[in-house]
Order: structure tokens, then sequence, then C-alpha cells
């Protein structure tokens, strides 16, 4: 029998710590419950750093044997990488829209699920950053680019504008992110001027991340497949399809997972902007071909290589062909009632858009401007299983960012998780 | 057994795991950083480097071309010089597509010998026709065939080149005397030049290149056509460590029926200005405005 203990008179509350002890104890707080969950948690997480890895891998033996690995060419030398990350960067900037209504529209609703596509582009970005590295031939010199310590060739390179602009976008919504939460566990009302300026910056911001990506292309003379004024449009139309798409599927799953009450508003908010942006697209997709193809010519030998092949060479036309019938597909279905009475349609019209503008973006945007090349030649590109492992690899970290950032966020942001609450569970 | 205890047991066995798998799986990234060398990893930007900096930098370039190709070497630094422009015409009424340049080149220039690589492609072109589409490089037949005309086409040395405007890193550059180069300890290897430029004169390095040790030039230029390292970008530089000391390009030494006339624009006296002054010469993708030093011209 162990001996008897004076007990000692508790106050009701702990004090508060000093800001320093605080914030450490909020990093902890993050770390130990990103490693804690339950067995659906694990399983889920282990799938995903098993297919990292297994992009870590192949990245190691690019990196030993150098780019001869892929399928690029110096005739196609950005492929499925470059592709990876020019969609990344639309569904990072896609992420404002529930920004701007949450904020700029005072969307109750919305703004209770905001923090969500924060947490989006923040993850969103990692992945962006992720494929530019694997694309590097030398990243071991990485340290050339950055500002300051390297040889910025600012401003004339739109590549360092891209720098900026996404590690820009990343550290903004990192600090509004990171401070509401942080406040939220203080048990403590954020200040607005210590995250609205940011939110109306992030705005603007995320417009610019697109469109200075969509620059890196439409500035090339030689490449009169990207050398259009309604590259960068397209580019934006098709963020705010692919953002909005993937957030939806993303609040259903969190509503079903009980993390969060997600109202219907948001999600009704959302798929009305994709019903616009989805016409939208296909306008532009169409005002693209009828320029190339009734002009044609030079300007329509890409265009025809990538919808109907050419000199006996069609790996791109099951790609955009697939893109361009998703693409349609959740036009008409979310012009359709169904979406609104049926969650189902509602998830299958944002499938279909998410994978149409992927593949359209993707491969249909960046292989074409390669093909044919700068001297007419049509030499084609398929990517090769390490570039598969790469991708897949870098998605799947993405997704663990994504998944450790809600699970702690929501956590944080329903008040389950609080610096003073007494159940740490 | 408790179900806690179970519980840590499960966590201490998943997490060796893991650290097995993470460990595994990051062997080749961790084989590849440890080949690194850190006086490459630290080394600064061409510009930077003071005389006795470069003077270094030469002579670790040639231990490294002799531990990794067991050959002796000649690395040298050659500036532009004053009062020296250069400019490049090609005649079309000439040539006749027998390729003896791009293999000149190839050789000269230390290219990687499996991919057969040359700073030149050589177009096949339809009589009646300025249009590339209607040309082909892969024209595997006795030269040169009736109907058709031939066009070399290599770096253009552009005055306004959209390489040296997108590179991010200025690690390509235009030198005093017109001619691009690049920076091979600098390049990051993000191939956006190759995107840009109009011309495909620019070539990467997938791999490291392999010369067999007896047929490797070693006269060697620090920005020319030293061995390159695997994973950056190279192209012309009209064989600068050849013509910063008064000989041809390789190209022109070549050609067996003298289509190629190079020499210093500055210089009224020189051929090259002969050629502009008194024939019709043109640039390729002149609308793009970036301005070559390479001009194209028939004869009759």
């Amino acid at each position: 029998m162990p001996d008897p203990i004076e007990p000692v008179s508790l106050p009701a509350m702990p004090p508060p710590l000093p800001p320093a002890m605080s914030y450490l104890r909020f990093l902890r707080t993050v770390v130990v419950r990103s490693f804690s969950g339950s067995w659906r948690f694990y399983a889920w997480m282990t799938l995903l750093s098993a297919v990292a890895l297994v992009g870590l891998n192949g990245w190691g033996l690019q990196l030993l044997h150098g780019m001869q690995v892929t399928h690029l060419s110096d005739h196609v030398s950005w492929g499925l990488y470059i592709a990876n990350f020019t969609f990344g960067v639309g569904l990072a900037a896609g992420a404002v829209m529930m920004v701007i209504p949450a904020y700029l529209y005072d969307d109750h609703e919305m703004h209770d699920v905001v923090i969500i596509g924060e947490l989006l582009a923040i993850s969103a970005i990692v992945v962006c950053i992720g494929f530019i590295v694997v694309d590097m031939g030398r990243p071991d010199r990485l340290w050339h680019i950055l500002p300051g310590i390297g040889r910025f060739h600012w401003p004339v390179s739109m590549l360092t504008w891209d720098v900026l602009v996404l590690n820009g976008y990343l550290l903004i919504n990192l600090h509004i992110a990171g401070y509401l939460l942080y406040q939220r566990y203080r048990g403590r009302s954020p200040r607005r001027r210590w995250y609205l300026p940011f939110v109306f910056l992030s705005i603007g911001w995320a417009i610019s991340i697109h469109t200075v990506t969509a620059f890196l292309y439409q500035g090339l003379g030689g490449r009169p497949f990207w050398n259009s004024a309604l590259l960068a449009p397209r580019f934006l139309a098709t963020a705010f399809i692919s953002g909005p798409a993937f957030v939806i599927v993303l609040l259903h799953v969190i509503r079903r997972s009980g993390q969060l009450k997600v109202g219907d508003g948001p999600i009704r908010t959302l798929t009305s902007v994709m019903r616009v942006t989805v016409l939208l697209n296909l306008f532009m997709l169409g005002s693209e071909l009828f320029t190339a193809l009734y002009t044609g010519g030079a300007h329509a030998a890409s265009v025809t290589y990538l919808f109907f092949g050419s000199h006996g060479k069609h790996a791109l036309v099951p790609y955009i062909w697939t893109a361009v019938t998703l693409n349609v597909v959740s036009a008409v279905l979310l012009l359709t009632p169904l979406v609104r009475t049926s969650p189902r349609w509602l998830l299958t019209a944002c499938g279909c858009a998410f994978v149409g503008v992927y593949l359209e973006k993707g491969m249909g945007l960046i292989v074409p401007g390669f093909v044919p090349s700068t001297l007419h030649e049509v030499v084609e590109y398929t990517p090769s299983a390490t570039e598969w492992k790469v991708t897949a690899g870098i998605w799947a970290f993405g997704l663990l960012v994504l998944t450790v950032a809600l699970k702690v966020g929501l956590a944080v942001w329903t008040g389950r998780v609080a610096e003073r609450s007494s159940v740490e569970r | 057994m408790s179900g806690s205890s179970r519980r840590v047991a499960l966590k201490v066995v998943g997490a060796t795991l893991g650290a097995g798998a993470f460990a595994y799986a990051g062997k080749p990234v961790a084989q590849w950083a440890a080949g690194l060398e850190i006086d490459d990893l630290l080394r600064r930007h061409y510009k930077e480097l003071t005389p006795d900096e470069i003077a270094q930098v030469l002579r670790r370039v040639e231990e490294q071309t002799k531990e990794v190709h067991g050959v002796d070497v000649r690395v040298t630094d050659l500036r532009p010089q004053d009062g020296v422009s250069f400019g490049y015409a090609l005649n079309l009424s000439l040539c006749i597509g027998c390729r003896k340049c791009a293999e000149a080149c190839h050789h000269e220039n230390n290219h990687d010998r499996r991919t057969n690589n040359s700073y030149i492609r050589v177009l096949e072109m339809t009589q009646g026709s300025f249009d590339m589409a209607n040309g082909r490089v892969d024209y595997d037949h006795a030269v040169p065939a009736p109907g058709k005309y031939y066009m070399p086409v290599q770096c253009q040395q552009c005055d306004d080149a959209p390489c040296v405007k997108v590179c991010p890193v200025e690690a390509t550059w235009k030198e005093r005397d017109g001619i691009v180069v690049v920076d091979y300890n600098w390049c990051i290897g993000c191939r956006y030049c190759e995107a840009a430029c109009p011309y495909h004169a620019r070539r990467f390095n997938w791999r490291a290149p392999e010369i067999p040790a007896d047929e490797i030039n070693p006269e060697q230029g620090y920005l020319s056509n030293r061995i390159r390292p695997q994973g950056v970008v190279e192209k012309c530089t009209f064989c600068l460590h050849r013509t910063r000391q008064g000989l041809l390009p390789a190209c022109l030494e070549a050609c067996p029926t003298g289509a190629r006339v190079f020499g210093n624009l500055l210089d009224p006296a020189s051929d090259i200005r002969w050629v502009l002054e008194h024939k019709r010469v043109y640039v390729l993708k002149e609308e793009l405005g970036t301005r070559p030093r390479f001009f194209y011209y028939f004869d009759k």
C-alpha cells in the first residue's frame, strides 16, 4: 500500500504559459498528434509513406545515373515533372476560391472551413517545389537560385519570379494558417491586423502564382503552341476548376469523418464557381483550337499533333481526348439538377473535372509545346517508369503533408486540442 | 499483455520497419551525395573568380579529367579579344548535306560517343520551300539528292538570345565577342534555355559523357569543349578555344565545299564582311527578334 500523499490544491485553470514555452508546447502537440491516431490513420499514412519512399528511391537512381532514366530528350526536354508542377500550382491557387467568399463576401459558413483551403495551398506548394527539384539536373546547386546567395537573374528570367511568388505564397499561407491555429490553441481571438492584411495579400498572390507560371511558357517566341496571350487566363480558369473540385471532395471526406461540421453553403458556393469555370475553360480551349486550326500552317502543327497525331505519331491523342471528354462530362453534370440533390453525382463531376484538368494542363499542355521541335522534328515522349514512380512519390508526400495538416489543424480549429484544456486527446 | 503495451510494441516494430524502409529507399540519394565534392559544391560563378582562382580551377579540371578518363589534357580560359566580334555565314548553294561539319563538331567538342551528339543538325530541305516542316534531318542516302538543298543549323549566337534571358541563375551569357557561353559548373540543369531556344541549339547531358581515352581532344576550353559534367546544358561556342587564338571553327575546316565563312565582323577586310556586303543574306526566324550572328545565303 503506497504512503498517503498530502493532496495539493490545484487552481481551476493552469496559469498561461510564457509565449515561448507556449509555442514550443504547441509544436510538441502538433508533432505528437501527427504520429498518433486510429488504425485507419496508420494504414493511410503507411501507404503514403511507402509510395513516397518508392519515389525517393527513383529520384536517387535518377541522381546517380543521370536523367537518362527519364524518357526526356533534347527534343522534349520537359515532361511529366513539369506537367505535374504546372497542375500543382493551379491546385494551390485554386484554394483561394474558399478565401474570397470567406473574407471578401463575409460568407460565415465558408469562414468556418476556410482553414482547409489554406492548408491545401501549403501542401500543394510543397508538391510544386518537389517537382521542380526532381526536374533539376543538378539539385546540388539549388543554392545558385537563392536571391542574395546565388546569382538571381531577376527580373529578366520568369523562373526567378516563380521562385519568389511560389515561396512567398507558401510563407503567407504558413503565416495565416499558423497564426490562426496558434491563437485557437491558446484560446484567444486572433487580432485582425495580424492576419487580415495577409489574407488579402494571399488573394492577389494566388492569382500571381498561376499568372507567372503561365508566363514561363507564354513568353517563349520559339514555341508557338505556348506563345498565346490566352495561356494565363486559361491557367486561372483551370485552377478554379481543380482547386474547388478537390476541396469539395475533401469537404465530403471531412464531413464524414466528423472532424469538422461542414455546412452545405461552402459546397454550394464552390459548385457554383466550378459551374462557370468549367464552361469558361472549354470556351477558351475552343478559341485556341479555332485560332490554330482555322489559320493552319505552323501554328496548327502542335495542335494537330496533340489532337489527331501527325507523321504517324499519336502518343498524346488518348490524353487529350480523355481530358476533353471528362471536361465536357463535368460541365454537363454541373448544369443538371443532379449535382444539387445527389452528392454522388457531385463527386463524380468533381472527379471528372479534376482528372480532366490534370490531363489537359499537364501532359496536354507541356509536351505539345515541344512537338514538333523548333526544327520541326516530330519526336515523341511518353514518361518512363522512373518518372511515374517519382511523380507518385511526390503526390504521396503532398497528401501526407495535407493529412497531417488537416488532422492536427482541424483538432485545434474545433477546440478539441487547446493549451488549457484538460483533455489532450 | 495489456492493450497499451501491445500498442507500444506495435509502434516500436512499426518505427523500426519504417526506419529500415527509409534507409533502404534513400540509399541511392546518399550514394549520390557521397560522390559530391565540396570544392565543386561551393565553387562560385565564373565571373566572380579571380585570375588565381581561375588558374586553380583549370588545374582542378585537368586533374579530374586525368582521374576519370586517364588522359592528360590542357584546359585554357581564353578571353574575348578587343576589337573582335564574331560572325558566321553559310552558303546554301554550296552545302551538299554531307554532315562532315557535324562529325567534326562531334570530335572537336568531346561529345558523348553513345549519343553521337553534335551541335549541328543538317536539314534536308525541299526546293521551293523555306519551311522546315518540309525538311528532315534523318535522311540516309547519297547527297546531294535531286530537288533538295541542305541547311545546317547550329547555335545562332543571337544578340538578343532567349536562352540567356530565361536562365534563372545567369549560368549562360553573351561574351564581348558575341559568343554565348555556359558555365558548366554553375548551370542547375533546369533546361529552361532548351525550351526557350528557337533553333534547337542546346543540349543537355542526360548522363555523364563517355569518350574512349584515345579519342579525347586534349586541347580544351573551360567555357567550351572540356568534358561536360552530368546534368548540365551545353552548346556551340564557335569553338572559342580555337577561334580566340586565330584558328577557324572545326566545322568550317571540315567542310569540303567551302560553304562556310567565319570571321571578325569588325574587320572591314574580313571574308565575313565581304559576304555580308555582297550577298543577299538572311537569318533564321528573323521575325522572333533574336538577332542571330549566323547568316545564310544563296550564291545563284
